[in-house]
């Protein structure tokens, strides 16, 4: 198919999305053909926004993601940026959507935006909102934006998509098209359909901010649990070994008295605990309650206002760069991608 | 018209409603609303989808000449699944019994296992665009013999608001879909089938009844015409009707090919600009549109205008095909000057697009995509009429002629539902299922058993009281009273404005019960009913409608009436019986047995004179 060598040059990797895939009856699975022809002849509009080099680095559904392939993508972003793609768009899978996202995001320093786009229906249907959600990608990764972003739709119309910072985005429905939600801010912008206008509010990273640079090690010996009533502390137990642990803890950020032990055991052992909570919005904090104060004595730190898969994120990454316990716990206080807000901002 | 020389070959699929507690896909009831009650809208856009073949279908790409926006109306008797925004639950069981009910008593072969499929719909009534549809049962007959093909399961569409809003409430409603063989050769013969179908749906008990809840497509050809779809023919009179025309206008339109291979017409294979010819027409249309395109048609002067059914031309079938570019229609020399076009500015027209006398030239006005698109429609229609009669789906318009909806679909429509898991239909399912007495032959047993005549019966028979009828008379209520009550009385008390859906139909025999057990007087029964409508319960309705009268006090009644009347009964005697049954039912109407009264009132009499 021919493109028209005017116009600036994005790149699309494929993790196992939907935006071009077929389903293949005899196997029932997505088949893996995933060139640049059969996106354009999937969403011919594409085509008169930019040329497309594409590549296909996994064909998966996304619950079987793994670090690894984490950091395969991650390169292949690299190379693209640093051979000039004015953008990239990595399509995904949308229930791990944001683990990747984020962790791009911190393995990643990135002048250009880094779209991660989905859908929430399958191609094949007439209604899929594949198309809607792959135009606007296309348009926020040419837009002035300069960080990793997801694309999705905003609301069940097919009026606009949201563009969320891959740090503070969650998938909070199991089905509907504006499944992705932004959790303590305002979505960075939106994409008008089908004008494909991009407006971005002043939270965005702007376009070429900073130099392309990669930091592609990761610690997978990182765990993530949430605390429920009555949970055996040998749940905590089972951890011994890993070098991170984040809970998603109760409220400001609580386990049972019953679990302190088996906490100490882990500290003392040199995991990292982070603390998170699992009412995802709000900040954590373990000074007003006696149990908080236990685990602060313990060494637990407090992971402010961070989603608890994107603390598990990060603290594999910051264990992938350093071994310094005093680091590590600056590190993971300390905001590096807009995952940690200075202020609890009114209205969320 | 002789039809079985013309070579009529056709067919029915009947669409019937089914009257589930939830919908096919959701747990939702099949309630309809009122526009009114929405509780929010939302929009879409719908496009065609390659197939698993690569294709896209001919229907569905007829749809997508413009990128069309779908409004929506949810409910609070809607859920995510009309919104296209969950999965589909599992096939509902009720719907599918029903089904397998049907394909029993057709005598079918049911379906090892039950497949959903999509059906590509994108005209907007789908939010998913497309529609679950499910074959059930292959091959059987109907009483007459006409053979059934299938029985399949379906999800009812939307219903269209108005232009492309579509309202939720109807979406998912459980459909029975039956198909028959193309074996019917007249229009009556047509009406016949379409009539013992609809009879053996009912016969089942469990299907939606009233306006809409059942819809007829007719599929018809003619020897040397096309197979053409009818959609939503929905009133059973009109079916013979539908075929008359159908196959009048496929005659008709084989005379006009022929014409026209006469004339050695043809189409002129591009549209010709003529916008700045009507710079200063007085045409309000032409002169607002800022593009008109021509179309230049050899040889087809006067047959554009010529008519092939009631109401329809040659021209309103491209019309109808240009339509689909969003254009509202278009002009064409067979029927200009009028609209506003002079003279004159036809004959400029033929003039620059070099169209002669022979020749009819078609306009078309609108934004520039639009109007090219729309000229290449009736110029692909033009070139189909060279041809004879389009493979066309078409839907019925008032009267029983129809319009151009699309091309017939493809093969390319139907693929796999893949998020609804097969359901088996095992030996002791399909053993198991029990076969409804025919209303055909209810009516019959009704003459028979019950002595009513052949007309009450089948109303009785196909009246949706009828199992509450027959409950009555197993409790003793006569037959004639019974029916009355239930066909007569409940109608009238409705047209008074009584919401006689109040009553159920144990409310209704016990009145039946106690009137023919003399405990009610039946005259009273409408007051009674109507009391019952209004929230009374059945023993404050007939104390405050219908204070029974004790034999003692209807005595005392007579006797005082029949002293006042002294010097009347001396004169007619016993004659005097009518008039004074008149003046004592005055008093007494509802309150005792008629029978009673009069036998009361002759013995008083009798004493007197």
């Amino acid at each position: 198919m021919e493109q028209n060598p005017d116009l600036p040059e994005l790149a699309i990797l494929s993790t196992g999305g939907t935006i071009a895939s077929r389903i293949d009856y005899r196997t029932g699975a997505v088949t893996s053909q995933f060139d640049a022809d059969d996106i354009l002849r999937a969403i011919p509009r594409l085509g008169e926004i930019a040329q497309f080099r594409a590549h296909q680095i996994a064909s998966i559904l996304s619950e079987n993601m793994t670090p690894s392939l984490w950091i395969d993508l991650v390169r292949s972003i690299y190379t693209e940026i640093r051979n000039g793609a004015k953008g990239v768009i990595v399509t995904h899978g949308t229930d791990t959507m944001s683990f990747t996202a984020s962790a791009v995001s911190f393995m990643l320093e990135t002048p250009v935006p880094v779209i991660f786009v989905g859908s929430q229906r399958s191609a094949d249907r007439p209604s899929s909102d594949n198309v809607m959600n792959a135009l606007c990608s296309a348009s926020a990764a040419l837009s002035d934006l300069g960080e990793v972003a997801v694309v999705m739709h905003a609301s069940t119309n097919d009026d606009r998509c949201a563009v969320h910072r891959a740090t503070k985005v969650r998938k909070m429905h199991t089905s509907r098209r504006d499944a992705f939600a932004s959790i303590g801010m305002l979505p960075l912008g939106y994409v008008d359909y089908p004008s494909l206008e991009v407006s971005l509010g002043d939270d965005a990273v702007r376009r070429g901010g900073t130099e392309v640079a990669l930091h592609d090690t990761i610690e997978e010996k990182v765990g993530l649990v949430t605390f429920y009533p009555g949970m055996p502390a040998d749940v905590l137990s089972r951890f011994e070994g890993c070098r991170g642990l984040v809970i998603a803890g109760t409220g400001l950020g609580h386990v049972s008295t019953a679990c302190i032990g088996a906490l100490r055991d882990l500290i003392d052992g040199g995991c990292h605990v982070v603390m998170t909570s699992q009412c995802l919005h709000g900040r954590v904090c373990d000074r007003v309650y006696d149990t908080g104060r236990d685990l602060l004595a313990l060494g637990v730190i407090e992971g402010e206002d961070m989603l608890p898969e994107v603390a598990l994120v990060k603290l594999m990454w910051v264990l992938g760069q350093h071994d310094d316990a005093g680091e590590v716990r600056r590190l993971m206080r300390t905001n590096l991608r807009g995952e940690i807000r200075r202020c609890s901002c009114n209205g969320f | 018209m002789d039809f079985e020389k013309l070579g009529l070959k056709a067919g029915i699929e009947i669409h019937q409603q089914l009257n589930t507690k939830e919908k096919l896909f959701c747990h939702c009831p099949t309630a309809l609303r009122d526009f009114e009650e929405r509780t929010g809208e939302f929009f879409r856009y719908l496009r065609a989808t390659e197939s698993e073949m690569g294709e896209i279908d001919r229907a569905a790409k007829e749809e997508m000449k413009v990128m069309r926006r779908f409004t929506y109306y949810t409910y609070d008797t809607t859920c995510l699944v009309e919104d296209d925004e969950e999965p589909p639950a599992p096939l509902n069981p009720e719907a599918l019994s029903i089904a397998l009910t049907v394909a029993k008593m057709t005598g079918m072969t049911p379906v090892e296992q039950v497949h959903v499929m999509r059906k590509l719909v994108i005209d907007g009534s789908n939010t998913s665009g497309f529609q679950r549809t499910a074959l059930v049962a292959l091959n059987g007959s109907i009483p007459g013999g006409a053979r059934i093909e299938t029985v399949c399961l379906e999800e009812e569409a939307a219903q269209r608001v108005e232009g492309d809003t579509f309202s939720l409430d109807r979406l998912g409603i459980p459909l029975v879909e039956i198909t028959t063989a193309p074996d019917m050769h007249t229009p009556e013969q047509v009406q016949e089938v379409a009539r013992t179908i609809g009879m053996i749906l009912r016969s089942t008990g469990c299907v939606k009844r009233g306006i809409g809840t059942i819809r007829q497509d007719i599929n018809i050809s003619i020897a040397k015409g096309a197979r053409v779809e009818i959609k939503g023919v929905q009133e059973l009179d009109l079916i013979d009707e539908v075929v008359r025309r159908e196959t009048a206008r496929q005659v008709n339109l084989l005379g006009i090919r022929d014409e026209l291979h006469r004339r050695d017409a043809s189409v002129n294979p591009e549209p010709v600009v003529v916008t700045s010819l009507f710079a200063d027409t007085k045409s309000t249309i032409l002169k607002k549109a800022n593009f008109i395109a021509a179309v230049v048609l050899r040889g087809f002067d006067g047959l554009m205008g010529r008519e092939i059914q009631p109401g329809r031309r040659l021209g309103s079938e491209m019309a109808d095909y240009a339509k689909k570019c969003g254009v509202g229609g278009i002009f064409h020399t067979d029927e200009l000057p009028a609209y506003g076009v002079t003279a004159g500015e036809v004959a400029r027209l033929r003039e620059f697009v070099g169209a002669g006398e022979g020749d009819c030239v078609v306009l078309v006005a609108a934004s520039k995509d639009r109007a090219l698109c729309a000229a290449t429609q009736v110029m692909r229609r033009a070139a189909l009429a060279l041809e004879g009669v389009p493979e066309e789906t078409r839907k019925m318009l008032e009267e029983g002629s129809t319009s151009y909806m699309r091309p017939l679909p493809g093969a390319a429509r139907m693929y796999p539902e893949t998020d609804v898991l097969p359901v088996p239909v095992s030996p002791e399912r399909w053993g198991g299922i029990e076969l409804p007495e025919l209303i055909s032959a209810k009516a019959e047993r009704f003459v028979a058993d019950l002595g009513l005549d052949v007309a009450l019966a089948r109303q009785v028979a196909y009246s949706e009281k009828a199992r509450a009828f027959e409950r009555a008379v197993e409790g003793g209520v006569k037959p004639t009273l019974a029916a009355r009550t239930l066909l007569g009385t409940l109608r009238e008390l409705s047209r008074e404005g009584v919401d006689v859906d109040r009553l159920d139909d144990d409310a209704i025999i016990e009145v039946l019960t106690r009137a023919e057990s003399g405990t009610l007087a039946k005259e009273a029964i409408p007051g009674v009913l109507s009391a019952m409508c209004g929230g009374s319960r059945i023993d404050d309705a007939i104390r405050q409608v219908a204070p029974a009268m004790s034999e003692e006090e209807l005595v005392a009644l007579i006797r005082d009436i029949l002293s006042t009347r002294a010097e009347f009964i001396q004169e007619r005697g016993m004659g005097a019986l009518g008039p004074l049954m008149g003046v004592v039912m005055k008093e007494a109407r509802g309150k005792a047995d008629g029978k009673l009264i009069s036998e009361l009132l002759k013995r008083e009499l009798q004493q007197m004179v």
